[in-house]
């Protein structure tokens, strides 16, 4: 697991002036750095910003972006948005659950994957859409999904599935 | 680039710009946006920049990266100018093709061309397909001709003269008064005026006061703000430093949902460039003006598009709505004086200063000006973005422009105004499309989602899919909206899974009104509406659930179940193969069968057969 490194935290902040009322962004760069908020990342930056641990740790909890249990490497994002859930959205959730063994939310004990099911990615017109690293998959379906978990599992959602994706 | 420090300079830019362009050199448009991107138009890119390198063809021929055309489901979208040609999910391969005969013979790649799928026929040129032909896109029209990472091919169509007309010619007050007398009214879904609310701030007292761009875009089925920020982000910040000019801010704020990644990289480009130009910072245009735009990205809360979350959200706390009035315009960021505006309304600032009141308000209906920026999505052939004036009847949104219900399937409901709104009924097709309309038949316009569903779509299942959303959004300050709506999750939960009892309809209907009557912001003072919508159309579907333990549309899990076509059933095997569960069996070439205690009902198999054997029952 990744231990948080003072020095990262500080060079965060001080992009940041320091200031209270850039809280979020603070965390959402501890986010990325370290896939989570470690909870002695928290505590420093309570410490250096004068916050109360309690509003940072209700802020975290508060938004989706923030997990406070170390995320996998890969993240697969499935839209259950409304145009995605009409074309089958779930299904396809349903299909990486049962491959990955997780619930939505959750990550595989080896941290590799972590599962998340988002409302809406804005790239409705392609749905049902499943977002694997950064890649955007349109039209998928349970089928496509089995096999692009088992093209990730080997090396990495490398988009080169895009290709047989178009109809 | 040097700042232009005068007006004059600006229009002498403009005038050399436009001179520079050779209007029939060949241009080779290439759609960015989120969706072609998704279906791989950077490769697209690539392949003709090495093509045109190796046929030496540079000289002759640009290459125009651009944001999104609105007709995502056919990208990568290429488009050839000037004449227009419009090919459709071009691949890589296609790119030696398309220069060789288009460019160098001018001949058409009929393979490449898109095809109607109602007549069959096909479509040489952009401004013939249909899709495109019944729209007005006056707001979303240059997304497909300029390059959102160049200003300067903003400024060319006329970009930031509204800025410089404002606040060389006019006061403040006129401003107000020509957004006032345009009619316009917030895109973000409430739908109310705008220049009634920049009057209501510009009169506030205190100082400083903040402008707003709400991106947050959070309705789940709406991607029309998305597809402005990343393809023309220039008219945004326009129509914010108009505002921020007109009602006296120094300081404004873009709030972008973290899920738009391209669009906070495409705003800070423009916010640099327009920087860079002297057309935002101190001293605007050297007319004494100063304004900055700072970006803040959300962090996945839809309730932070509720404007007093929002501006929470901006402080750095937790985005629990508060009780207005005071409204933001009084007391907003950091407490002080506040306008907060939707993208698309700021989009369309520009344009009202550029073409005046008089035009912009002969454009929709009586209380609603303008066009309206529509995702039409869902079950539906032509899917995408869609602009068109306020009052087009849904009948021509979705069979003029939007091709139908795909597969002859038969339309149920269109549902606008994302988790406030509710579900239109086919006896209200010819319904015109307004704020007022469509409040009046028990939905909203919301922010412009338009999910179209079909006989296929179970609407207690969409009851209970924005309940689930909304449960979860919730920001459980208050009552009603935390425990209410949970409640009513469980409910429609219950129906859904065939444990519904008869009482259930008119309890739902009870905890509606009393959800809508004592929420504190409207997610809760919303929230029913998906409900009481398809309640009030599509009782009997409810009814089916509950009495006949039966799912009309067959999605709901556990009143449906997957069975094998003994007449069109090969015996190929392919079901049998991917069957997760091994609940199917039978020997090659002979009809299967499904084990029903073993199904789980994944659905797998019916995406395998090739022959439509596979039905559910
Ligand atoms: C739960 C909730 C979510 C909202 N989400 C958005 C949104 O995503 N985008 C938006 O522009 N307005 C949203 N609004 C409306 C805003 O509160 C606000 O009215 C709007 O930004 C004002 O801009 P306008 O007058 O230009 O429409 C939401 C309101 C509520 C109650
Ligand atoms: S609903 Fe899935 S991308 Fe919009």
């Amino acid at each position: 697991m990744l231990r948080s490194d003072p020095i990262k935290v500080k060079e965060i902040l001080k992009h940041y002036k320091y200031e209270q009322s850039s809280l979020i962004h603070i965390l959402q760069d501890i986010q990325v750095e370290y896939r989570y908020l470690p909870k002695e990342t928290m505590l420093f930056v309570a410490r250096e910003l004068k916050i109360p641990l309690s509003r940072i740790y209700s802020v975290a909890n508060f938004y989706n972006a923030f997990s406070l249990k170390p995320k996998g490497k890969h993240l697969i994002s499935v839209c259950l948005g409304t145009a995605c859930h009409v074309r089958g959205g779930k299904r396809i959730a349903e299909e990486v659950e049962r491959t990955l063994n997780v619930k939505s939310g959750e990550t595989t004990p080896d941290l590799e994957f972590t599962l998340e099911t988002v409302n809406c990615l804005g790239a409705c017109a392609l749905g049902p859409v499943v977002v694997v690293d950064g890649h955007y998959y349109g039209q998928m379906t349970s089928l496509k999904m089995k096999k692009l978990l088992s093209s990730s599992k080997g090396g990495r959602g490398n988009g080169k599935n895009e290709k047989d994706n178009k109809s | 680039m040097k700042k232009i420090t005068n007006p004059e300079n600006l229009e002498i830019l403009r005038n050399s710009l436009i001179k520079q362009e050779n209007p029939s050199m060949t241009c080779i448009s290439v759609c960015l946006g989120t969706g072609c991107q998704a279906s791989g138009s950077k490769d697209i890119i690539e392949s003709l920049k090495q093509e045109i390198e190796k046929q030496k063809l540079s000289e002759k021929i640009k290459i125009k990266s651009t944001g999104c055309h609105g007709f995502c489901e056919r990208g990568p979208i290429v488009v050839i100018r000037p004449r227009g040609i419009f090919y459709q999910k071009v691949k890589p391969e296609d790119i030696a093709e398309i220069i060789n005969r288009t460019i160098l013979k001018g001949e058409i790649i009929d393979s490449l061309l898109y095809v109607e799928p109602s007549t069959g026929k096909k479509v040489i040129y952009e401004h013939e397909v249909p899709f495109y032909k019944k729209q007005n896109r006056i707001i979303f029209g240059s997304n497909g001709s300029i390059d959102p990472t160049n200003i300067e091919d903003y400024i060319r169509i006329e970009g930031y003269s509204a800025l410089s007309r404002t606040i060389l010619k006019m006061s403040p007050e006129e401003i107000i008064e020509e957004v006032k007398r345009s009619g316009l009214r917030g895109r973000g879904g409430g739908g109310f005026p705008t220049g009634v609310k920049w009057e209501s701030c510009r009169n506030a007292h205190g100082e400083p006061k903040y402008i707003l761009c709400n991106a947050d875009e959070g309705d789940p089925g709406a991607f029309m703000d998305r597809s402005l920020l990343e393809g023309n982000p220039h008219s945004i910040l326009e129509g914010m430093i108009i505002g921020a000019y007109a009602i006296g801010s120094n300081e404004g704020y873009i709030y972008v949902r973290m899920e738009y990644p391209l669009a906070v990289e495409r705003l800070k480009i423009a916010i640099a460039q327009a920087e860079e130009y002297g057309l935002l910072g101190k001293n605007i245009l050297g007319l004494g003006f100063d304004f900055t735009i700072k970006i803040n990205r959300g962090a996945g809360a839809f309730v932070c598009g509720e404007e007093t979350a929002l501006i929470l959200s901006i402080e750095g706390k937790r985005g629990d709505p508060r009780q207005r009035p005071p409204y933001p315009a009084q007391k907003g960021l950091f407490g002080k004086p506040t306008n907060i505006n939707n993208v698309e309304t700021w989009a369309n600032v520009p344009l009202i200063i550029n073409r005046g009141a008089e035009w912009y308000s002969k454009i929709g209906t009586a209380e609603s000006k303008g066009t309206k920026i529509f995702s039409l999505v869902g079950k539906i052939n032509n899917t995408g973005l869609i602009e068109v004036p306020m009052g087009m009847t849904l009948r021509e949104i979705i069979y003029d422009i939007g091709g139908g219900i795909p597969g002859g399937k038969k339309f149920k409901a269109v549902q606008t105004g994302g988790p406030s709104g509710g579900c239109i009924p086919e006896e209200f097709i010819d319904l015109p499309v307004d704020y007022d309309e469509l409040t009046k038949v028990g939905s909203m316009m919301g922010s412009g989602g338009m999910i179209v569903m079909d006989e296929n779509t179970c609407m207690v299942d969409i009851a209970k899919y924005f309940l689930t959303f909304l449960a979860d959004e919730s920001c459980g300050k208050c009552v009603p909206c935390r425990e209410g709506v949970f409640r009513m999750l469980e409910i429609v939960t219950d129906i859904t899974e065939g444990k519904g009892k008869e009482e259930d309809i008119p309890l739902l209907e009870e905890l509606s009104k009393t959800i809508v009557d004592t929420s504190l912001c409207a997610l809760g003072g919303t929230a029913p509406n998906p409900v009481i919508s398809t309640i009030k159309y599509f009782r009997s579907e409810y009814e089916a659930h509950i009495k006949e333990k039966r799912c009309p549309a067959g999605v709901c899990k556990a009143l449906i179940c997957y069975e094998i076509l003994a007449d069109k059933c090969t015996g190929c095997g392919a079901c049998l193969k991917v069957c997760p569960q091994e609940a199917i069996s039978g020997e090659k070439k002979k009809v299967h069968t499904i084990t029903q205690e073993k199904c789980i009902k994944c659905g797998i198999c019916m995406d395998t057969c090739r022959f439509e054997a596979i039905e559910v029952k």
